[in-house]
């Protein structure tokens, strides 16, 4: 393994630090756009695996998914925001705790 | 497959009819009663004439099945059901019988049904065709269908159209005999399963050769849940609680079902099954069914005689006559068994016409109590004289047919081998008490003063009662005197049932049969319905102060020429009809010296 | 002449033509011409009769079977041997009661035209009379058995019809009537049950019914019987036993004799194994409980008083001239057997002795005239019973004949008398509407009543026609010489004296004895009403009023009385002097012993003659002394009264020895009640109430309750519900998780995330561990 290369161990620590940032967001925080963000951050921690073990592996196969969790990361922040704005605009509010019954 | 035979063609018409009355608003607009009352008298009077026919073509010589028609029904693992129909000397009576009474309750209904006019007749049409399929019948599982089946269409009949406590007598009817058939049920099965098939006669050659072996124990079994099935149907004392119920609360047309028909499904099981597939243990049973007998005709008449409802007398008097029907054929030989067959079909003829009478009165006073009568001859000569010759006919007056039916079961129980003297000197006493409890009732109702004010106007007979009532009557003649026409058509096949029972039959005594016998009673009793009904009907209503030709003509004219159709298939059948010279009176030479 | 015999069924058919005829086209007739079909008919059954009459003449007494038309054999069961036809039987007995009834049935029918006139039903009587001779007819030519018993409940039933014809009469007479009628019906099938278990028991030990099948004669036709007690068998029996074997079948009497010749025969079949003895008597005391019914004996005879309640004619054709003899007839035809018997002739010859004495007992007690002579009958027919006994058949047909036309007489005298008594009523009644008969006439007094005899007297100027064929009858009753009941009384009297003395049977003296005091009471009787009908002054103002009746009645009377006179002359006993060589010696014993094998005839005994004569004469000398016109003015009691000795007497004879009311309460009673409490106790409210309304249909709804309270709803839908409602429990609990907020199941999905990613990671760590 050649030393000018960055260890795969990094790249995975990082991975992990980012994830359970975004975790802990999902989790604790209770505005919904830091949810959202949250939940973005995870993605793309899990895209950094991704493209890591690829490069890693010589292998194209998780790059192209990153792909895939890319264009689907941006499909669900569009339905997301929109979901949020349309939250807000009946509940003039985006906590979610104020959100824990399904009633108009 | 067999080609269809004539007995299939009696059994599905009545079929055809309850087809046709179900899909006869179609046709229609509306639903014509009138329509459907003649429809169904139609159906009911063609299958009479294929019955004849049937009886026309039937032959004496042979004591086994005959017209057979056998198709697979179902087939599985070892063993087939089948529908497998056909007649002998016994059963043909039966069906004879059944055809004979169905025209005549159809026709008593005309006036009484005014309700639900089409499914009543479809009931009445269904029950005639689950009858003829009981007694035309050869496989066990197909006779136990049948057996049921006839329940369903009498249930509705008592339940529907019967008087105030009809559902009760329905329901008790209905249980009661669902009970004993279980019985019948699990033995037709159990017997099923040795033998490896359903068919009757299979089964009957089967115990014969020995080739099945039931063994002392379940053969008496076996006996005993047959006999129980029929002995509640018959019904045998002391089975007979739901009679009276089921014979007073049904409408007329039932009881005279019920009791012209119905009951003898119980005797006629007896001969068909518990006689030739438990020769043992009918022989070891025979004494105590014949005791329980003899007791039924003692206590079926003296209970009679104590009744104080007309139609409950009738139904009592039920019991003490199957006595009798039961007597004769546990005698166990050729003698009783012909007799009881023959008294069957007696009872049927005359109680049903008891039931006929009963059902008039009560349409015209809306009781049966026997004290709102009295003196009703004066009122109604016509209906009070055929009434009078029934009611001799039921007591048993020599020349009428039910001396004849009790006389030849009397002289079988006396010859009997299995039987001793005492049943025939104590069911002789039946004869004295049938006549104190039929002339009670005759002298309550028909005689003594016409003293009740409501009873003074009663109407006599409309023609449907008129002739409805004329064949009961020419036939209680025609079998008091000539009972050897019945005889000869049942002769082979009794003496072939009591065979296994006789020590040593009569060898002698075989004589050539004719069957020309046959189609002369066939002729003369088609010519004769023609005559009565062309001369005898409007000389009767003439005398009566009435125009002949109104009423009477209605009537004279349906029966003569329905009798006369009767003449066309037995010309169509036998291309000369050939008199054959025995039944012809022969004189004998005066002795010269 | 043999062709003559041919005609024999129309004997039958004619008269069940004019019923027929009558019965449906009589209503549009009118009177007359019912009349005339129904007194045609008899007329022209009577004249066949005589046409065979003479053909039994001309072709020597030869019998023969005939079948009858269009009819075929009538049960017939060739399996069991069982044959029996439709066939007619011309013989010396069956002739001789064809001519009897036949004969005096058309006058009686005659009669009956003046006797019923204006009754609103009168076709309808005519419909019955014609029958009754049909089936009476049918009973005497019949050749076997079943044939009789055809004719025999046949006529029975005939009676019933016409004792209760008059069922409508107001004032509980109508039902008097129809219970009569009942009471005869039943009362003779009691002893047609006797009757028909003879037939079995003849039909399983003969194997046939027929007397004798055709062509057979009876075995002992030509054996000499000059001397009744010689026995019969000699060189004829074998021969002809021989002939019979030859040409196969028997009848029951060849038979009988047949195997009385060969002694010990058994009788076997089905379970029963007797003497060929024992059998026969067996079958003939059966037969004699028939008998006992029909011909009214002890202990049958109640009905027959009771028959009167029909109009006259009915009681004269069928209550004393025909129908009741036919025990008598049917015993004479059963002669072998009776003969073969001992035992059973006895008991026969007991029975009609004490019959005879009870019944002319019972007469002396009575005030209505028909009942009077209706015990007379009971008594003349224990008489003839009794001849049976002692094997006098000759002598118990000659008095059936004899009484048979002055028996008929004295009623149809009476109903005349009656129709007097009525006319002379009427006549009071609607003195101003003239005459009519309504037989509801005397609606309006009901004291009076025209049969008895209280109400009447000194009717002998007002009808002297009726009072002079009465005394005929009367002297031909009493048994006066030369009245026809003299010949035949005496023939019996002497044939029981001789059955003791030559034959040792002790029923043969009891029976002279017993006989010759019943004929005492006779002749007291019968001058008794004679003196109290036509003799003193009249006792009631209809009795005053009296009118003789018409012709069409008054013919009749007159022919009877003739006959009455003349009728003994046929049987004078052999040796009587003048007479029998005037009218040949015991003619009907010889023409009756063609057919009848024990038929013999009388020798003259004049001592026994005279002693019978002057026992009958003092009883009539006594009644009349005590039934002097004097005696006769008050009737409140009768003149037997006076006495108080005899006043016991005669209330028992009036009260007719509570025989009636012993039945009544021994048995009709009980049979009543019993039946009351079968039909309402035992089977409704015990057997159809109490065990299947109660125990069976109670304990199948209770099993019912129990399974539906406690162990369905109880147990099954408990724990059903039991589980559900656990469920739902559960549920609430589980519920809770469920809070609504996203970070919980966040949370919970980051659990099962790691969860799996453990369960992933598993088998490494567990490498990685070394477990």
């Amino acid at each position: 393994m050649e030393s000018s290369e960055v260890a795969i161990e990094l790249y995975v620590v990082l991975s992990a630090i980012l994830f359970i940032m975004g975790a802990l967001g999902v989790l604790l925080r209770r505005n919904a756009i830091l949810i959202f963000m949250s939940v973005e951050l995870m993605l793309n921690a899990a895209n950094l695996a991704l493209a890591a073990f690829a490069r890693q592996w010589g292998n194209g196969d998780g790059q192209v998914l990153v792909f895939f969790v890319m264009t689907v990361a941006a499909a669900e922040v569009a339905v997301g925001l929109a979901l949020i704005v349309a939250i807000f605009r009946t509940k003039h509010s985006i906590d979610i705790d104020e959100l824990h019954k399904f009633s108009g | 497959m067999g080609d269809i035979s004539l007995v299939s063609l009696v059994f599905i018409l009545p079929l055809l009819g309850v087809l046709a009355l179900i899909f006869e608003p179609l046709f229609e607009r509306q639903t014509n009663e009138q329509a459907i009352r003649w429809l169904t008298l139609g159906v009911s009077l063609g299958t009479f004439g294929l019955s004849l026919l049937m009886l026309n073509n039937f032959d004496t010589g042979v004591a086994g099945l005959q017209m057979e028609h056998k198709i697979d029904w179902i087939e599985a693992d070892g063993f087939t059901i089948r529908y497998y129909v056909g007649v002998d000397g016994i059963s043909v009576w039966m069906v004879m019988l059944t055809t004979f009474i169905m025209p005549l309750a159809i026709l008593a209904s005309f006036g009484p049904i005014q309700e639900r006019v089409r499914l009543y007749y479809i009931f009445l049409l269904l029950m005639e065709w689950a009858m003829i399929g009981v007694f035309i019948a050869q496989d066990l599982f197909l006779f136990y269908v049948f057996w049921e089946v006839t329940l369903v269409p009498m249930y509705f009949l008592i339940g529907i159209w019967g008087a105030e406590e009809r559902i009760y007598a329905a329901i008790k009817f209905f249980l009661y005999t669902m009970a004993g058939s279980l019985l019948m049920l699990l033995a037709v099965l159990w017997l099923g399963n040795e033998a490896g098939t359903f068919t009757l006669p299979e089964i009957i050659e089967q115990i014969q050769t020995g080739e099945l072996s039931l063994g002392t124990t379940t053969e008496r079994w076996l006996f005993l849940a047959f006999a129980i099935a029929f002995a509640i149907k018959v019904p045998m004392w002391p089975l007979h609680s739901w009679l009276p119920d089921a014979h007073v609360q049904a409408p007329t047309a039932g009881s005279v079902i019920l009791a012209g028909i119905l009951l003898k499904m119980g005797t006629y099981g007896f001969v068909r099954f518990n006689l030739p597939l438990f020769p043992e243990a009918s022989k070891t049973f025979a004494p105590y069914i014949a005791g329980l007998a003899v007791i039924g005709i003692i206590y079926g008449a003296w209970v009679s005689y104590g009744q104080k409802d007309v139609k409950k007398l009738v139904a009592y008097s039920s019991i003490s006559h199957l006595g009798f029907v039961m007597l004769g054929i546990f005698a166990l030989n050729s003698t009783g068994i012909q007799g009881g067959i023959l008294q069957g079909v007696n009872h049927g003829i005359s109680t049903g016409g008891l039931f006929l009478m009963v059902g008039m009165l009560y349409d015209r006073r809306h009781t049966k109590l026997m004290a709102a009568f009295g003196g009703i001859w004066k009122a109604m000569p016509l209906f009070s004289g055929i009434s009078l010759v029934i009611v001799l006919s039921s007591m048993g007056l020599p020349g009428l047919n039910g001396f004849v039916g009790e006389f030849t079961i009397l002289l079988g129980s006396a010859g009997s081998e299995i039987l001793s003297w005492w049943f025939t000197a104590f069911a002789a006493l039946g004869i004295i008490m049938a006549a104190i409890y039929m002339l009670y009732m005759f002298n309550t109702v028909f005689m003594g003063e016409l003293d009740k004010e409501e009873n003074r106007n009663l109407p006599d007979l409309n023609w449907q009662e008129l002739w409805s009532l004329i064949p009961i009557v020419v036939m209680v003649f025609v079998i008091g005197l000539q009972a050897s026409i019945f005889f000869d058509l049942m002769d082979e096949s009794a003496e072939a049932l009591a065979a296994p029972y006789v020590a040593n039959p009569n060898a002698e005594a075989l004589v050539e049969l004719n069957t020309g016998d046959v189609e002369l009673a066939v002729a003369l009793w088609a010519i004769s319905g023609a005559v009565i009904g062309v001369v005898v009907t409007p000389i009767i209503y003439s005398g009566r102060g009435r125009n002949p030709w109104s009423g009477g003509l209605v009537g004279a004219a349906a029966g003569a020429a329905g009798n006369l159709l009767l003449l066309v298939p037995l010309w169509v059948y036998t291309p000369a009809l050939e008199v054959d010279e025995h039944a012809l009176p022969a004189t004998s030479e005066a002795p010269g010296d | 002449m043999e062709n003559f015999f041919d005609l024999v069924p129309l004997v039958v058919f004619i008269p069940l033509a004019g019923m027929l005829l009558n019965l449906f086209a009589g209503q549009n007739l009118g009177e007359r011409g019912v009349a005339i079909i129904a007194v045609g008919a008899s007329a022209s059954a009577f004249l066949i009769a005589l046409l065979l009459w003479i053909a039994q003449i001309d072709t020597g007494y030869g019998a023969a079977v005939i079948d009858a038309p269009l009819l075929g054999s009538w049960i017939e069961i060739p399996s069991a041997g069982v044959d029996i036809g439709w066939q007619f039987r011309v013989d010396t007995l069956s002739v001789t009661m064809m001519l009897v009834v036949t004969g005096v049935g058309t006058l009686i029918h005659l009669y009956a035209v003046g006797y019923m006139h204006g009754d609103e039903r009168f076709p309808r009587f005519f419909v019955y009379m014609n029958l009754f001779l049909v089936f009476m007819l049918v009973l005497v030519t019949g050749n076997n058995f079943l044939m009789m018993f055809v004719g025999w409940e046949g006529v029975g039933l005939c009676s019933f019809l016409l004792i209760g014809f008059w069922f409508d009469k107001a004032h509980g007479e109508g039902w008097k009537n129809s219970d009569a009628a009942r009471k005869a019906f039943i009362v003779n099938r009691i002893g047609d049950f006797g009757l028909i278990l003879g037939v079995l028991l003849t039909f399983w030990t003969f194997g046939t019914l027929d007397y004798y099948v055709p062509g057979e004669e009876p075995l002992a036709h030509h054996a000499e019987t000059e001397e009744a007690d010689v026995p019969l068998f000699g060189t004829g029996v074998e021969e002809a036993e021989e002939e019979a074997h030859a040409t196969g079948p028997m009848g029951v009497f060849n038979q009988a004799e047949i195997w009385l010749e060969e002694g010990d025969h058994e009788v076997e079949f089905g379970m029963v194994s007797l003497s060929f003895k024992t059998t026969i008597t067996i079958i003939t005391l059966l037969f004699l409980l028939g008998a006992t019914g029909k011909s009214a004996q002890i202990p049958l005879f109640v009905w027959l008083p009771d028959a009167m309640a029909g109009p006259t004619p009915v009681s004269a054709l069928i209550h004393a001239a025909t129908m009741v003899t036919a025990g008598v007839y049917m015993m004479v035809r059963s002669n072998v057997l009776y003969h073969a018997s001992d035992t059973a002739s006895a008991v026969v010859a007991l029975v009609g002795a004490g019959t005879a004495i009870v019944a002319g007992y019972i007469a002396v007690g009575q005030w209505d005239i028909k009942r009077v002579l209706a015990y007379s009958t009971v008594s003349q027919l224990g008489f003839m019973v009794t001849a049976v006994g002692v094997g006098a058949y000759t002598a118990a047909m000659f008095h059936l004949v004899t009484h048979a036309f002055f028996k008929a007489l004295l009623f149809l005298a009476s109903g005349s008398v009656i129709h007097g008594m009525e006319h002379g009523h009427h006549h009071l009644a609607h003195a101003h509407d003239g005459h009519g008969h309504d037989h509801d006439a005397d609606a309006h007094d009901d004291d009076f009543d025209p049969q008895d005899m209280r109400f009447m007297g000194g009717l002998r100027e007002k009808m002297p026609i009726t009072y002079w064929t009465y005394l005929f009858g009367t002297l031909a009753l009493a048994g006066i010489i030369p009245f026809a009941g003299f010949w035949s009384k005496d023939e019996i009297l002497l044939d029981s004296l001789k059955a003791g003395l030559d034959d040792g049977h002790m029923e043969g003296y009891v029976g002279f004895g017993v006989l010759l005091v019943a004929a005492a009471f006779t002749a007291f009787y019968m001058w008794r009403q004679v003196s109290l009908v036509f003799y003193g002054k009249a006792r009631h103002e209809a009795a005053d009023h009296a009118v003789e009746s018409g012709r069409v009645m008054t013919v009749p009377l007159m022919t009877l009385a003739a006959f009455s006179l003349g009728i003994g002359f046929i049987n004078i006993p052999s040796g009587f002097p003048i007479l029998s060589a005037l009218f040949g010696e015991h003619r009907f014993a010889n023409w009756l012993e063609e057919s009848v094998t024990y038929a013999h005839g009388g020798t003259a005994n004049l001592l026994l003659a005279a002693l019978a004569v002057l026992v009958a004469t003092i009883a009539i000398y006594f009644a009349r002394s005590v039934y002097s016109d004097e005696a006769m003015v008050d009737l409140s009691q009768d003149p037997l009264e006076d006495d108080l000795h005899i006043r016991r007497v005669f209330g028992w004879a009036n009260a007719k020895l509570y025989w009636d009311e012993f039945y009544f309460s021994f048995i009709v009673y009980p049979y009543q009640r019993a039946a009351k409490w079968l039909a309402d106790v035992l089977d409704w409210q015990f057997w159809h109430d109490f065990v299947h309304e109660r125990i069976i249909y109670r304990s199948y709804r209770g099993a019912t309750d129990v399974l539906t309270e406690p162990v369905d709803k109880g147990v099954i839908d408990g724990s059903f519900n039991k589980l559900g409602d656990l469920t739902r429990q559960a549920a609430s609990r589980v519920r809770l998780i469920q809070t609504g907020y996203v970070r919980t199941y966040a949370l919970s999905v980051l659990f099962g995330s790691l969860l799996v990613i453990f369960l992933i990671l598993f088998p490494v760590i567990r490498e990685l561990l070394g477990i």
